[in-house]
């Protein structure tokens, strides 16, 4: 690890000027991926604001049929909370699925969308759910917040506040792990949500992305089978040591239909 | 009054407090005064000439003590191989040297180009930075095929088509003959799959000069003391042996990969006496990745001939083997003798022939791994003889009775004699522990769930108790592989014992003081186990190859035996009774036919206070010492039964049963030895479905260097085993034991995909078997 300057600020103006003031800053979530990053020396921020002193960023509340989570709260927090089981159990159990123990007591919600890893778990509930991300600035609606690997529609100094989640009328998350680092090599998340059923896919691609032809073949009936046949085009999907392009667009449809089963 | 019975006996392991409470004592932990902090700069590059190296600023750099090049260190040898290999034309193998620091090339992704040592680590990691190296990239050999194909890179200019030796062992034209009339031949062709150790402690090595009488003390996470210092200062150092004491403290894990003499391990204690201060290096796990010597990795075309009624008649076997861009310490002996002898597995194969040969590469040196060659041969023999069975049609059970060794000693065509087994009791044992009777049934069920279950076997043997010094030294080994044990009664009856066998993991703490305090006697809280100290120990040659309870065990009992007779002795002086009347049961000398009697403590007390003694015929003392050099090798065996069910959707295996029957002969304690067991085969199921190194076969880069990458079994990739014992004692030590450490490792792999391959309805399928893989073979079937 290289030397840099850490800051704990109290409040979200605090934390936006800090980064505002420092090119080179980097918000610090959980640190589940920067803290490793920076150990490796891959990545070398000048400053670190850590966010975990801002009150205003914890926390679960009921939220018209939904959920709103703060930025901060931990995956094991979500995973326990009695709310987020209430509303959307597929989302506590998602988050209860990530990572290892010591990743889901230290990681954050806000942390995971930030980054965008391209196989992190929570972008699939987001866009999913069709959530709501907020920020210190605005209100980004999911549809528009993943912008591909690593990348989102955050602008410099925007700090991620808290995420709505609207209750669907029914949904899963199904994954299928890489055998070595656990990570989503497929993670599919389905829901029948309010505007219609919503299929969205982590792992496979550059980032998480809807399938329309399962979206559309689930409106017209929400089973497995209308999803079976749905095959999606390996052109485009990430290829490495351990899945083929090919061989993820195979296990998307094979999540899918074991997601909308487990839907029920 | 001793415990009775402890052999046998499932003792908690004395060790445990000590590792589970934190209180170990493992070589990073070891802290000296003035202690400085190493870091290699290493090769980014899997083949590439060393323009310039430039130290001066890194040398500048704040905390900075010393940086050292090849160049530094171009007076210091070069690492030995202490295996000579002889290829079938007459040639020695060929032997390159093996620089601690490259000099004009590098070889492998990770190989040292420089040491900068540093007040602190963090000073030394920095200024590492700064090294700046000149690398002129060339054309890399990675692939075992593409390494010997004409035109490919040379790794030596030594050996410019990469071949180390071609080796060729037992009678081809018998076998060229038998082939020739056989009635069926099946013929395979696989590779045995590269694996990177992964030890929980990653190498470590701390290395203190002193000025004062012109000695060395290195602390090193290694499996045999003894022989490091042996290799490091005869051979490479030129060091006085007698001044340089190396010390393997506690030691998390080494599965063969901490045999070796490590480049690291030289540097630092050269260099320890240029900047006169203790000088520390600990592996990070990238570089345990990339260095610590790999395992496996052969490439082989295997063929069985069989008569009509599945007897075996002959199998030949030309194997590459891949020796990275080194020899490490044992490289040469693990794909040769460790392997081609072990070709007539469980059977009575009457003519093999096996041609091996050795290649170098630009990767990391390959050498012994859990197992260290026969995992390869019995992966050969048991996915030949599955498979054949299923090209005659035969039950898997059945060809293999058809074909088990039933008298002994038995001579195989490959010069092992096996002393005693018995295959069939292991095979009957585990049919009826893996309920093979009702595999018809779950096998209805598993489709009715849409999911192929299938069935696989394998009947391994191994060669253990190395070894044989003479034998070996026939073979080509440039060392003794005896062992040597130490008994020092105290005063007041206590005992230690100094083993030359090295604990890290396996228990011996508490099975060697079960022997002990078996034997004398005497509490099992009265015997303390020293080991892993040249400036304590004897003498040693250290763990590895299932050895220790076989070889070290048998030296303490030797020496044990000395304690005996003298006490025997000195108990007929006091009881003013003729020695050879004096018997020694139950902890207490005896004259015999009477109630006269004296403790072993009392014994002990007199040997060192000797005043009612016959010292005019009996020095006083009570410390023994034995070396054991053994009469053969011990032959474990056992029979493994693996069941699997197969998602056809997603490729994923899970393995729904496991049942493994050893016959390790007779067992000090069978709860260490279910641990060994299980250990062995968490770490063959590893091979067979996750773990397999990957280098890009163009440039040379490890594309398995993080956990990210390189899949370890996990708990939950695992059955939950159901294991068995058979018992037919070793003949030729007496303690009857064969060695339990390697078993699982060596017989699961082939189980595995016997019952995946089985499973699936195909010939083969390349390990590890991933998900990827399994779907692709299932594609490709349809």
């Amino acid at each position: 690890m290289y030397q840099f300057n850490y800051h704990k600020p109290a409040s979200l103006a605090d934390a936006a000027a800090a980064l505002a003031k420092n090119p080179d800053a980097k918000a610090l979530g959980g640190g589940q991926s920067l803290i490793a990053s920076m150990k490796l020396r891959l990545s070398q921020p000048s400053d670190l604001v850590d966010l975990s002193g801002i009150a205003e960023l914890r926390g679960i509340k009921a939220d018209g049929g939904g959920v709103t989570i703060g930025a901060m709260t931990r995956h094991a927090e979500v995973a326990a909370s009695a709310e987020v089981k209430k509303a959307i159990p597929a989302l506590a159990a998602l988050a209860a699925g990530i990572g290892d123990r010591m990743v889901r007591n230290m990681g954050t919600l806000g942390g995971s969308l930030a980054n965008n890893d391209p196989a992190a778990d929570y972008p699939a509930a987001v866009l999913g759910l069709g959530a709501t991300v907020n920020t210190n600035k605005r209100k980004i609606p999911a549809d528009q917040f993943f912008k591909g690997m690593y990348e989102t529609a955050l602008e410099a100094g925007e700090i991620i506040t808290s995420v709505t989640f609207p209750a669907p009328k029914k949904a899963a998350y199904v994954k299928f792990r890489n055998p070595a680092s656990r990570y989503a090599l497929v993670g599919v998340f389905v829901a029948d949500t309010a505007g219609g059923p919503r299929v969205a896919v982590t792992g496979a691609g550059p980032g998480v992305f809807r399938v329309p032809e399962m979206e559309k073949a689930l409106a017209a009936k929400f089973s497995p089978e209308s999803v079976a046949g749905v095959k999606v085009k390996a052109d485009g999907l990430n290829s490495d040591l351990h899945a083929s392009a090919e061989y993820r667009a195979h296990l998307v449809t094979v999540m899918a239909k074991r997601a909308v089963a487990a839907a029920g | 009054m001793g415990d009775m019975n402890l052999i046998g006996a499932s003792v908690k392991r004395k060790e445990d407090y000590r590792f589970l409470t934190g209180a170990g004592t493992y070589t990073d932990d070891v802290v000296l005064p003035q202690q400085t902090y190493a870091v290699f700069v290493r090769s980014p590059h899997a083949h590439a000439k060393l323009r310039a190296v430039r130290t001066d600023a890194a040398k500048k750099a704040p905390g900075v003590v010393g940086v050292f090049t090849g160049a530094d260190t171009a007076a210091v040898g070069g690492l030995p191989c202490g295996w000579l290999i002889t290829s079938k034309d007459g040639t020695p193998m060929k032997e390159p040297a093996h620089p601690i620091l490259a000099k004009e090339k590098v070889r492998h992704v990770g190989d040292p180009v420089a040491i900068v040592i540093a007040e602190t680590y963090a000073q030394a990691r920095d200024a590492a930075e700064l090294v700046d190296v000149d690398y002129e990239v060339l054309p890399a050999a990675v692939d075992v095929r593409d390494a010997v194909k004409p035109g490919a890179p040379a790794v030596h200019a030594e050996a410019p088509d990469n071949k180390c030796y071609v080796w060729g062992h037992g009678d081809a034209a018998a076998v060229d003959k038998a082939f020739k009339a056989a009635h069926h031949v099946t013929k395979l062709e696989f590779a045995n799959n590269r694996l990177i150790p992964n030890a929980i402690e990653p190498r470590a090595a701390n290395a203190v000069y002193s000025r004062a009488d012109d000695s060395y003390t290195l602390y090193v996470a290694n499996q045999n003391p003894h022989v490091e210092r042996l290799l490091m200062t005869a051979f490479v150092l030129g060091l006085p042996e007698h001044k340089v004491r190396v010390v393997a403290p506690d030691v998390g894990g080494g599965f063969g990969s901490k045999i070796f003499l490590y480049a690291e391990d030289v540097v630092l204690t050269w260099a320890s006496k240029q900047v006169n201060r203790p000088v520390k290096w600990t592996a990070e796990r990238s570089e345990s990745f990339m260095t610590d010597a790999h395992g496996r990795d052969h490439y082989t075309v295997a063929e069985l001939a069989l008569d009509k009624d599945g007897r075996f008649l002959a199998m030949r076997v030309h194997t590459l083997a891949n020796l990275g861009a080194y020899l490490s310490t044992f490289a040469s002996s693990v794909p040769t003798i460790l392997y081609a002898t072990l070709l007539a597995g469980q059977y009575t194969t009457p003519a093999i022939y096996a041609e091996v040969t050795g290649v170098f590469t630009n990767t990391t040196p390959v050498d012994a791994y859990r197992g260290a060659g026969r995992p390869e041969a019995t992966y050969v023999v048991e996915r030949l003889v599955e498979t054949a069975a299923r090209d005659l049609k035969m039950d898997p059970a059945e060809i293999r009775r058809r074909n088990f060794i039933r008298s002994f000693p038995y001579a195989t065509p490959v010069g092992l004699t096996y002393d005693t087994g018995n295959y069939e009791k292991t095979l009957d044992a585990v049919l009826k522990l893996a309920d093979v009777a009702g595999y018809a049934k779950r096998k209805e069920e598993s489709a009715k769930k849409g999911l192929l279950r299938g069935i696989g076997y394998s009947c391994y043997i191994e060669a253990c108790g190395l070894a044989p010094s003479n034998i070996a030294g026939a073979l080509g080994a440039r060392a003794g592989l005896f062992e040597a044990g130490e008994v020092r009664v105290h005063p007041t009856g206590k005992v230690t014992i100094f083993t030359g066998s090295h604990s890290h993991g396996q228990g011996h703490e508490t099975t060697f003081a079960q022997v002990v305090a078996d034997r004398l006697g005497i509490p099992i809280e009265d015997v303390d186990i020293q080991h892993g100290d040249t400036g304590k120990i004897l003498f040693g040659m250290g763990t590895y190859g299932s050895r220790s309870l076989a070889v070290g065990g048998t030296a303490i009992v030797k020496a044990l035996d000395k304690v005996v007779n003298k006490g025997k002795k000195i108990a007929a002086h006091l009881m003013e009774a003729a020695e050879a009347d004096i018997e020694f049961k139950n902890g207490f000398f005896q004259v015999a036919g009477t109630d006269k009697k004296k403790a072993f403590a009392e014994i002990a007390l007199t040997a060192y206070v000797p005043h009612n003694y016959p010292l005019d015929k009996l020095e006083p003392g009570l410390n023994e010492n034995a070396f054991y050099d053994p009469t053969n090798f011990t032959y474990p065996a056992g029979s493994y039964v693996c069941e699997v069910e197969v998602d056809p959707e997603t490729g994923v295996v899970r393995i729904d049963r496991f049942s493994a029957v050893d016959d390790f002969g007779n067992i000090v304690n069978p709860m260490i030895v279910e641990g060994q067991v299980h250990g062995g085969l968490a770490q063959g199921i590893g091979q067979a479905l996750l773990e397999g190194c990957r280098y890009d076969p163009e440039t040379g880069q490890l594309l398995t260097g993080t956990y990210q990458d390189y899949a370890m079994p996990r708990a939950d990739d695992l059955p939950a085993y159901q294991v068995g014992t058979e018992k037919t004692p070793c003949t030729h030590n007496p303690l009857g034991v064969k060695g339990c450490g390697e078993a699982g490792a060596i017989g699961s792999p082939a189980a595995v995909m016997n019952a995946i391959t089985d499973a699936l309805g195909v010939r083969d399928v390349p390990m590890p078997a991933t998900p990827q893989t399994v779907w692709r073979a299932i594609q490709a079937k349809r």
